[in-house]
């Protein structure tokens, strides 16, 4: 007899869904107590802190959705390339190039009305973001070039690019040869509302749209379809290239917006740092919300709460970054493994003979 | 000899797959000596049975004798260490191998192999069984009943003396099956036992001497294959009485032309050639069967029709407008009414994970004018085509994959004849259906045709054609070898057609012997 068995499940009663989601969130927790406590600190301060470095005041809180903005808009962006099966690992790329045009729009445009300047921006961040996304596109859709590698591989071009441009022709001549891009005049930079930049409302308005888009459109459910089953798009005169390129265009763009978002609001000029990982996270995420824009919105800010209670616990508890680094790794482990679980029933036949026979 | 040995005893055997139990409580005994029958509709639990059997699969509870000894299988290489061959229902050949070589092929005696002696012992065991493969022959230059007699010569070399067949008939003309059968029987004279899984009747009655019949996971029960009737088999499959007879109507008259296929030419993925000079007319009001060995250019003729499939050269006109070179959204967007059930229902018709709605809305969004999806006609569609054909759904928001094949069918047929379609082409619609609902199938395929459409019907099963169709077009590696009244002609006319109408290898057989 097999010593274990798996099979995949039928139906899965929400009540069930809920408890073996809550046990990988205990069992993960215990985990990386058991993890902080061999390292010498105690978990039982670390995980409150954690908590309240992200949620306790006021400044923490935008602090956690300042980074939960750029983590929701490259996520939606993501997640229309996803639905698709489209496999857009390039987001970096994506969100460079994208603050790449918002700043030489801040750079080189004078005198322009504030909300025009921004709307500007935000357009040329789209353009070139979904350019950037378009050309993986363009070589899929035509000649079926993997564009795993082909996305990933457009980061590092973006990348070198705009450290070419900090280092060499964009550094400013003030910052003293430091490179930096010179700041953003004050009509390039985003106004705030409620403390924080409007980059959340802009997040907001994305989730419902792309929620609109995918659920409610005809292109959205072209996407949906092409990303199920290609043969069945053909079958139905749906116009396969032309689809893979509008969603790729639309991925791209959304992921160009983040970094228009970053370089005006948060680091104020073009700066080789401001994607910050986002890109590949946002991966994460979107995976982790089962490609639902609704879910986006609420994932990202748990994860936003996890990575600002990170931030936190390092100044406070002098606790190294790689430390809280391997939290968030086993957090997420456990979280996206549970899926494992959710979707496959796993049986121990000898083990449950076991128990029988003791009882 | 009085009692003869139990080769294969199964007692007892269940099996489950997550919560689905495919075998409940199953027994089969198969005697040394004689041919024997498992027969049952898809799902019956068949092909789980001889899996155990063959080592795949381990049983959950029950036992299993071989020769009267208890056996328990770790995996496939116990079993044929046993004396148990399977030939399945998709080879497991190299096709750049030559014959000789898949034999040897996972035989781990010694480096090195006498080639002499090895053909040798290959031709005593043709002889001996009445088989017929040339050694040095390469698997890609073999005919499909070729490839079968190597599998079988590969398990009797390996030592078996009970042979399980999986729905060995299904892939072979006439012609072959009538070899495999003398090939069949051959083994069972030297004593072998042999085990057929099938679903094709008057095969069954034609070969096994004892029949089991399972349904829904069970064994209903054994009977002898003389002492039985089709009727009563056919209860036990299905559990009720089914009337087998396949009403038709003779074709509308006068016969209006209603597409005209003229000199069509495709070349296939691998740059050969798919088709070539394919003319034919289907009439309103009638149903035109298609017929030819499994990859004869069924699949192209449908896809350059609804045009997935670009033409080399050729006209296809519907009501006299030519549409070649039309992708199927300008096909739609001229207003032309043509239904089509592809081979890969779920690959193909249908996107499995959506529901019912949405895969009507497939057909339909592009004739909703705006850019937003509008759903509420199509989930009254929904549920009227749930209701007209009888589909078994919780409701009509569960994904389609879900559903049994049946349904699955039902759900694309619906839909494609929900917009009363001119022209029907079904690719093998009834494949891997129960008996219950391939003649639901058929009653739904003359209703078109009574309503005047007109019907492209792609089968497998040549009693099924003849009793169907009005014409049947016989299909030979991408031509067309002739289209026939099937009142008229022979399955073995048939057959021959398939084949180009050249005197196989059954035939020479016939010489011989």
């Amino acid at each position: 007899m097999n010593w274990i068995s798996i099979s995949k499940r039928e139906d899965l009663p929400k009540n069930r869904e809920g408890v073996i989601r809550a046990a990988a969130v205990v069992l993960s927790i215990v985990c990386a107590g058991i993890v902080i406590w061999i390292l010498g600190y105690n978990p039982i301060q670390v995980f409150p802190s954690m908590v309240t470095g992200a949620l306790g005041s006021e400044i923490r809180l935008q602090q956690t959705i300042l980074k939960a903005i750029p983590l929701i808009v490259t996520s939606l962006g993501i997640l229309v390339a996803f639905k698709m099966k489209f496999w857009n690992i390039g987001g970096e790329g994506q969100i460079l190039m994208g603050a790449l045009a918002a700043s030489y729009i801040a750079l080189n445009v004078d005198g322009l009305p504030k909300p025009v300047m921004l709307l500007l921006m935000a357009i040329a961040a789209m353009v070139a973001g979904g350019i950037w996304a378009f050309i993986p596109a363009f070589f899929k859709a035509k000649m079926g070039v993997n564009e795993t590698i082909f996305t990933l591989m457009l980061n590092y071009i973006a990348i070198k690019y705009v450290t070419y441009l900090q280092y060499g022709p964009w550094k400013a001549p003030e910052s003293k040869g430091f490179p930096k891009v010179a700041n953003f005049e004050q009509n390039a930079i985003m106004p705030e509302l409620f403390g924080i930049h409007i980059g959340w409302i802009i997040a907001l308005v994305c989730v419902v749209v792309v929620y609109i888009f995918i659920n409610h459109t005809k292109k959205g459910f072209e996407i949906t379809v092409v990303g199920e089953s290609r043969e069945t798009a053909r079958y139905a005169g749906m116009n396969i290239s032309s689809i893979i390129i509008i969603a790729m265009l639309i991925s791209g763009g959304l992921c160009g917006l983040t970094g228009m978002i970053q370089a005006s609001a948060v680091e104020k000029t073009l700066s080789v740092n401001l994607s910050a990982g986002y890109g590949f996270t946002a991966i994460i995420t979107a995976w982790l919300s089962r490609l639902s824009a609704i879910a986006v919105l609420f994932v990202c800010i748990a994860f936003a709460i996890l990575l600002q209670g990170g931030t936190y616990i390092q100044i406070s508890m002098q606790i190294p970054a790689s430390v809280a680094d391997m939290i968030q790794g086993i957090i997420l482990f456990f979280v996206l493994g549970s899926e494992f679980f959710l979707q496959y029933r796993v049986n121990l036949p000898l083990w449950n003979q076991k128990v029988k026979e003791v009882a | 000899m009085g009692q003869p040995l139990k080769a294969i005893e199964m007692k007892g055997i269940s099996k489950a797959f997550g919560s689905v139990k495919a075998n409940e409580d199953v027994e089969l005994t198969v005697y040394n000596g004689e041919v024997h029958a498992l027969l049952g509709e898809n799902g019956a639990g068949k092909s789980t049975l001889v899996n155990m059997l063959s080592g795949i699969y381990h049983q959950d509870s029950g036992t299993v004798r071989v020769n009267g000894n208890e056996v328990r299988f770790s995996s496939p290489k116990d079993s044929i260490a046993i004396g148990i061959g399977m030939i399945h229902q998709h080879f497991k050949l190299v096709d750049v191998l030559t014959a000789k070589e898949n034999i040897l092929l996972g035989r781990s005696s010694g480096l090195f192999r006498n080639s002499k002696q090895l053909t040798k012992e290959i031709r005593a065991i043709s002889d001996r069984y009445g088989l017929d493969v040339d050694p040095d022959k390469k698997v890609y230059n073999m005919s499909v009943g070729e490839k079968q007699t190597l599998e079988i010569i590969k398990v009797l070399y390996r030592g078996a003396r009970i042979l399980i067949l999986d729905e060995p008939t299904a892939v072979l003309t006439p012609q072959e099956i009538k070899r495999l059968f003398r090939i069949i029987r051959n083994m069972k004279e030297q004593g072998c036992a042999v085990v057929i899984i099938t679903h094709k009747l008057n095969e069954v009655m034609e070969i096994s001497d004892r029949i089991t019949v399972l349904r829904r996971g069970r064994t209903i029960g054994t009977v002898d294959t003389d002492k039985v009737q089709v009727g009563s088999l056919i209860e036990m499959m299905v559990g009720k009485k089914v009337d087998l007879a396949i009403r038709k109507e003779p074709p509308a008259q006068p016969m209006r032309p209603l597409l005209e296929v003229d000199n069509l030419h495709v070349v296939g993925h691998d740059r050969k050639s798919a088709l070539a000079d394919i003319s034919f007319t289907l009439h309103e009001g009638e149903i035109l069967g298609v017929a030819g060995v499994a990859g004869s250019g069924q699949k192209e003729i449908c896809e350059t029709i609804a045009g997935l499939t670009k033409a080399e050269k050729g006209r296809i006109f519907f009501d006299g407008d030519n549409i070649i070179g039309k992708t199927p959204r300008e096909i739609i967007r001229l207003g032309i009414r043509m239904g089509f059930i592809p081979e890969d229902r779920l690959g193909m018709g249908l996107v499995g994970s959506m529901d019912i709605v949405h895969n009507l809305i497939l057909k339909d969004y592009q004739n909703q004018p705006g850019i937003f999806l509008k759903r509420g006609p199509c989930a009254e569609k929904a549920t009227a085509i749930v209701r007209r054909l009888d589909i078994n759904t919780p409701n009509i928001y569960y994904p389609v994959k879900k559903l049994s094949g049946g349904n699955i069918q039902k759900v694309l047929l619906g839909r494609e004849i929900d917009s009363d379609p001119r022209v029907l082409i079904t690719a093998y619609p009834v494949r891997g259906l129960d008996i219950g609902a391939s003649y639901k199938i058929y009653d739904l395929l003359n209703e078109q045709k009574s309503r005047g459409a007109g019907v492209l019907f792609i089968g497998e099963d040549l009693d099924v054609l003849m009793d169907l169709c009005d014409r049947i077009m016989v299909f030979c590696v991408g031509r067309v070898s002739g289209i026939v009244d099937p009142s008229k002609v022979t399955k073995e006319e048939i057959g021959l057609m398939m084949t180009g109408g050249k005197e196989d290898a059954a035939h020479e057989l016939d010489q011989h012997q």
